[in-house]
């Protein structure tokens, strides 16, 4: 569950008055939703999921994500709250020295999992995504679509609660960006709330749900 | 098989810490440091030493000085005549708490004033005291009681304690010992600062990683004990090697020191000629390293570990602080 009152998110420099990247914010995401988020380039959509994936704090209003309030909860508090946010980033932001299997068993090791299940876990995910084969590429020797996989595969192979993606489907085919829709729809069936930011109209078109549309950092449209 | 390697989490290396924080320069640093460690506990340790040395010989001997000792004393009652040294000696080793009177001979006077009187074959123009030496045992007497008995019963008589002359070679020796502990403060000091800032140039390096790992759930505990493992290891190898490089350095100080310490190091020197015993002279020279060395030498590789992670604990969880 997300649910955001007046919130506001203004990007600067202590003491200097920034640029308002999101302004007024106000909605809900029932547990277990689903929402595509909308929007032009630069309306916002990468700092509202930013927000939600605790990597910012609200510079205004109240934000609750997964039942904590974010501007009230103490820095010690966020990283288990982390623990339980799947977030897939444009630039896929895998480590570069790390094999793909290590860079999907990360999220495993850092919440302290065993190592057996994490070796389970990852090696069928990575099979999920296709890649198992390429389990100890690093992300330079996998291509822009095979490094796009390995990022999904780490937001999920922890089971996360909350489900975030931001253009997860910039880097791949159809087939393969029909896969990922179906993976994110069998995560939100299980109970994930799930928030894909998308410029794919003919994707969202195929896969019709509740959306967020902002414009210049507004919220314009929740429907 | 390569994917057994991943499988490994003993070595698994998410922040890529094997390079960014690299094998060669923060060891070497470190070394140096324990290098210079080790030569100010040497210090520290000698000075120890020499003041226990002073200390133990100076205070259980006097020096009693008799003047005109071989004036014979008035005659009391039918007694035969008595050299005012002969009635000191006697005096001296019927006192309580006196081991042992020894009288010097002029032959022995004059060697003492050699190197300012020159070379006069035991006569001079001056006319000399007798000295007598004495080796107190126990608490030993007391001396203000002592000087008045000797000058009641051979006037003119000195007995000098080595009490004051020791007093000031101590405190010579013990400001040598402060010196020493602060030259240890600043290695200790400089230790830290430099890995510090071998932590923060492996910060700035894997910026990009620690945020990826601090947004999937890692705590700052998780992040900083990355960095404190490797800079343990990394400062502990230093300081071992360090440790290693200063042996060698210090056993051939402690065997020119040795003569000023210990008696038995003496014979060190010319057992050296007879390679026969080459095994026992090791040993014997290890044996002039004072005890304490060879408790803070292995103890060079411990601290330097612990200087490292706690200054890599603290310098990464301060900079987590800018992530939210």
């Amino acid at each position: 569950m997300v649910r955001l009152e007046g919130v506001g998110l203004q990007y600067g420099r202590a003491g200097r008055p920034g640029t308002d990247a999101l302004r007024d914010l106000t909605f809900v995401v029932e547990e277990g939703g689903f929402r595509w988020l909308l929007g032009a380039s630069g309306a916002g959509k990468s700092s509202l999921l930013r927000l939600m994936h605790l990597a910012v704090r609200p510079t205004r209003g109240r934000l609750n994500v997964l039942g904590t309030e974010v501007g009230r909860a103490s820095r010690r508090d966020l990283p288990d709250l982390r623990r339980r946010i799947g977030m897939v980033f444009q630039d896929f932001r895998l480590l570069p020295h790390l094999s793909a299997f290590d860079n999907v068993a990360l999220p495993l090791r850092i919440a302290g999992r065993p190592e057996g299940q994490i070796r389970a876990d990852v090696t069928e995910m990575l099979r999920w995504v296709g890649l198992a084969r390429q389990m100890d590429s690093r992300p330079a020797e996998l291509s822009g679509g095979e490094q796009q996989r390995v990022a999904i595969a780490r937001a999920v192979v922890g089971r996360p609660s909350l489900l975030l993606a931001d253009e997860p489907t910039g880097n791949l085919d159809d087939v393969q960006a029909e896969r990922l829709m179906v993976l994110l729809k069998e995560m939100n069936r299980q109970g994930a709330t799930v928030i894909v930011a998308s410029h794919n109209e003919t994707l969202v078109a195929r896969h019709p749900g509740r959306s967020l549309r902002l414009e210049h950092g507004r919220l314009v449209h929740h429907g | 098989m390569a994917s057994r390697r991943s499988l490994r989490p003993a070595r698994f290396d998410d922040l890529g810490l094997r390079r960014a924080l690299g094998d060669r320069m923060l060891p070497a640093l470190v070394a140096a440091m324990a290098f210079l460690a080790a030569l100010a506990l040497a210090g520290s340790a000698g000075a120890a030493a020499m003041v226990r040395h002073w200390q133990d010989g100076a205070a259980a001997a006097l020096t009693v000085q008799v003047t005109n000792p071989t004036e014979p004393l008035p005659r009391t009652g039918d007694g035969p005549e008595v050299t005012r040294l002969d009635q000191a000696l006697t005096l001296l080793r019927s006192t309580q708490g006196i081991v042992g009177v020894r009288a010097l001979t002029q032959a022995e006077l004059a060697e003492l004033l050699r190197p300012w009187l020159g070379d006069s074959s035991g006569s001079t123009a001056l006319p000399l005291p007798g000295v007598i030496q004495v080796h107190l045992g126990g608490a030993g007497p007391d001396l203000a009681a002592l000087q008045a008995r000797m000058e009641a019963a051979v006037p003119g008589t000195l007995v000098e304690s080595h009490g004051a002359w020791v007093q000031r070679l101590a405190v010579l020796a013990r400001s040598l010992q402060a010196c020493a502990w602060l030259a240890l403060a600043v290695v200790a000091a400089v230790a830290a600062a430099v890995i510090m800032v071998a932590t923060r140039a492996g910060l700035s390096a894997r910026r990009d990683s620690i945020e990826i790992v601090h947004g999937l759930g890692a705590t700052d505990g998780y992040i900083a004990g990355r960095f404190a493992r490797r800079a343990t290891l990394l400062a502990g190898v230093g300081g071992l090697l360090g440790a290693l490089a200063s042996v060698p350095v210090l056993l051939a100080l402690a065997s020119l020191a040795a003569p000023f310490v210990s008696a038995t190091a003496e014979v060190a020197v010319p057992a050296a000629a007879d390679m026969a015993n080459s095994v026992q002279l090791m040993a014997q020279t290890l044996r002039t390293l004072p005890p304490e060395l060879w408790l803070g030498l292995p103890a060079l590789p411990v601290a330097a570990g612990l200087i490292g992670l706690l200054t890599a604990q603290a310098t990464v969880r301060s900079w987590l602080k800018r992530l939210p």
